[in-house]
């Protein structure tokens, strides 16, 4: 694995070297490298592209990572990965796709994970998606994410983008069972003539279960940033979404909320806010004895962090 | 310290009519503790503004330890000594207590410091040090961490627009000792806005602010008693008129 690519793995997945735990790293659509542990077990899919995770039932305090490196111009990669997530088991799963393109042709890759969680099981998946590059070939990633949650299961999906994707078309679907938990957090800041594209459907199918989908973005240039969600209450739940937007120079945000309620004991709210950062935010930082470039940093920062 | 030399400023209404916010203005703010009072809308924040880069003067000149600062931006103006606590303070998604008071106070701040300058403002650390600054915060747990980012800075002047507002009594009494404290510990100016009688009472100067002019200015004896006389005679007035 040469420099760029383990650049890559420590911006996707904050790897340093060979990572505790299980892990599976793909780089330009091959197999880089591949552990399982006596509780994680992974194994190629023989049908596609993709890998079987198969997470033994109690499995506690374990993790794994499976990140993705780009590193050719010109490459068009589609993989399934598959999680079985067994009763009550706690694991950490990071994954992540980092481009370098320095070529003039598009370099895509397309990520589709599934997640069976089962009953009373926790999952935090974190996903970091990365582009970097000389090449005026374009970075496009399309990651999809279905998540199936069983009773009283509980899941966290961290979705950070920040830097670099040219393009990505981002579609997770949720549905939940009695007592199940479903948080999303995404950040994300475009650039440039960048285009990103989110689309949340949760189905709250289980009594009592809950769903909180939280987005903060950042606009920058002439980039554009479509948000659907739509959080559809088919049972006594609650469920909460925010999307929350800085614009700057020309970007373009367009934010659509929905919310569905099906069933008279359904709770659902939404807040949505886009705008510019405040003046009286830079004026305040400036005071402080930050420049006004300083301070419009540290408030992307922190409201990104 | 801070001269202030025939500032004025104007502004131009919706109506297209010219507004004088500030005629004039000649002050001199040495070593000590002034508060600048006066009725509402007769300049007081204004002129706060002016001196913290915020607004700039159609007229006049600002000194500030003997350089000329009216054409220097805010940044410039707050390395190199003014601090300013706003009236209304801002909310920032996403950044903490704990990052405002580094921006504050510099960035090797130890958890410690941070402890210290938020104690004396009466906010618990260990409770607040993470909590973001966004709505989740009150409106007199922010004017705390506003006075509190003044004294993490600990800068040459300090400036607290109307720091009164908001806070509940039992702080009341601490921001009272705070300012004391501070004004022995920084070596340096307090320029404080306010209308409460109780920090007037603890000034070495007050400074009266009306229709944005300078209406009266001397040390406290001078003032306060006039002030108080002033406005208990408008109140005498008000309860004859009412009863």
């Amino acid at each position: 694995m040469d420099n760029i690519e383990k650049n890559l793995l420590m911006q996707v997945a904050d790897m340093d070297g060979v990572p505790e735990g299980a892990y599976n790293i793909r780089s330009n659509g091959k197999l880089a490298g591949r552990q399982s542990t006596a509780n994680i077990e992974i194994t190629s899919k023989e049908d596609k592209p993709g890998i079987d995770i198969r997470i033994k039932p109690g499995t506690k305090h374990e993790s794994m990572h499976i990140p993705v490196v780009m590193t050719e111009s010109g490459m068009n990669d589609l993989v399934y990965n598959d999680f079985y997530v067994g009763d009550d088991a706690d694991v950490l799963i990071i994954a992540g796709c980092g481009i370098n393109n320095c070529g003039h042709q598009t370099s895509q890759h397309d990520g589709i994970h599934t997640f069976w969680v089962g009953k009373n099981a926790r999952v935090k998946y974190v996903e970091k998606h990365y582009g970097e590059g000389d090449g005026d070939g374009a970075r496009v990633l399309n990651p999809e994410t279905v998540i199936h949650l069983e009773e009283n299961s509980y899941m966290e999906m961290v979705s950070v983008q920040i830097k670099g994707v040219d393009s990505t078309i981002r579609n997770t679907v949720g549905d939940l069972a009695d007592g199940a938990t479903l948080i999303i957090s995404e950040k994300i800041m475009t650039h440039e003539d960048q285009v990103a594209e989110t689309n949340f459907t949760v189905d709250m199918n289980g009594v009592d279960c809950h769903a909180d989908v939280v987005s903060r973005s950042v606009a920058r240039g002439n980039s554009k940033q479509i948000f659907n969600s739509s959080i559809n209450g088919n049972n006594r739940c609650t469920g909460h979404s925010e999307c929350d937007a800085i614009i700057m120079d020309n970007a373009h945000v367009v934010a659509r909320p929905a919310l569905e309620a099906n069933d008279i004991e359904a709770s659902l709210i939404h807040e949505a806010a886009i705008g510019k950062i405040a003046g009286e935010q830079i004026i305040k930082l400036e005071t402080l004895g930050l420049t006004e470039q300083e301070a419009e940093e540290q408030i992307i920062s922190g409201f990104l962090k | 310290m801070l001269e202030l030399k025939n500032i004025s400023l104007a502004v131009t209404e919706d109506s297209g009519q010219e507004k004088e916010l500030l005629k004039d203005i000649n002050l001199s703010i040495g070593d000590c503790f002034t508060v600048i009072t006066g009725p509402n809308g007769g300049g007081k924040s204004t002129l706060a503004r002016v001196i913290a880069g915020i607004y700039k003067p159609t007229a006049g000149r600002i000194f500030f330890d003997g350089v000329d600062i009216t054409d220097m931006s805010i940044t410039d103006r707050a390395k190199m000594g003014i601090s300013f606590a706003f009236q209304q303070p801002v909310r920032f998604k996403g950044l903490t207590v704990m990052d405002l008071i580094k921006l504050a106070a510099g960035k090797d701040t130890s958890l410690a410091q941070a402890c210290a300058y938020l104690s004396e403002v009466g906010l618990c650390a260990k409770d607040y040090l993470n909590r973001e600054v966004n709505d989740s915060l009150s409106g007199g747990e922010l004017k705390r961490l506003e006075i509190a980012m003044n004294i993490a800075r600990g800068t040459k002047l300090s400036i607290f627009d109307e720091p009164e507002a908001g806070i509940d009594l039992w702080s009341f009494n601490n921001l009272i000792r705070v300012f004391e404290q501070m004004h022995e510990k920084i070596n340096g100016a307090i320029l404080i806005i306010s209308h409460q009688e109780r920090i007037l009472s603890i000034a070495d100067r007050i400074v009266v602010i009306s229709e944005g002019s300078v209406s009266r200015e001397g040390s406290r004896e001078e003032i306060l008693p006039s002030l108080l006389n002033t406005s208990d005679r408008a109140c005498q007035t008000l309860m004859k008129n009412i009863v």
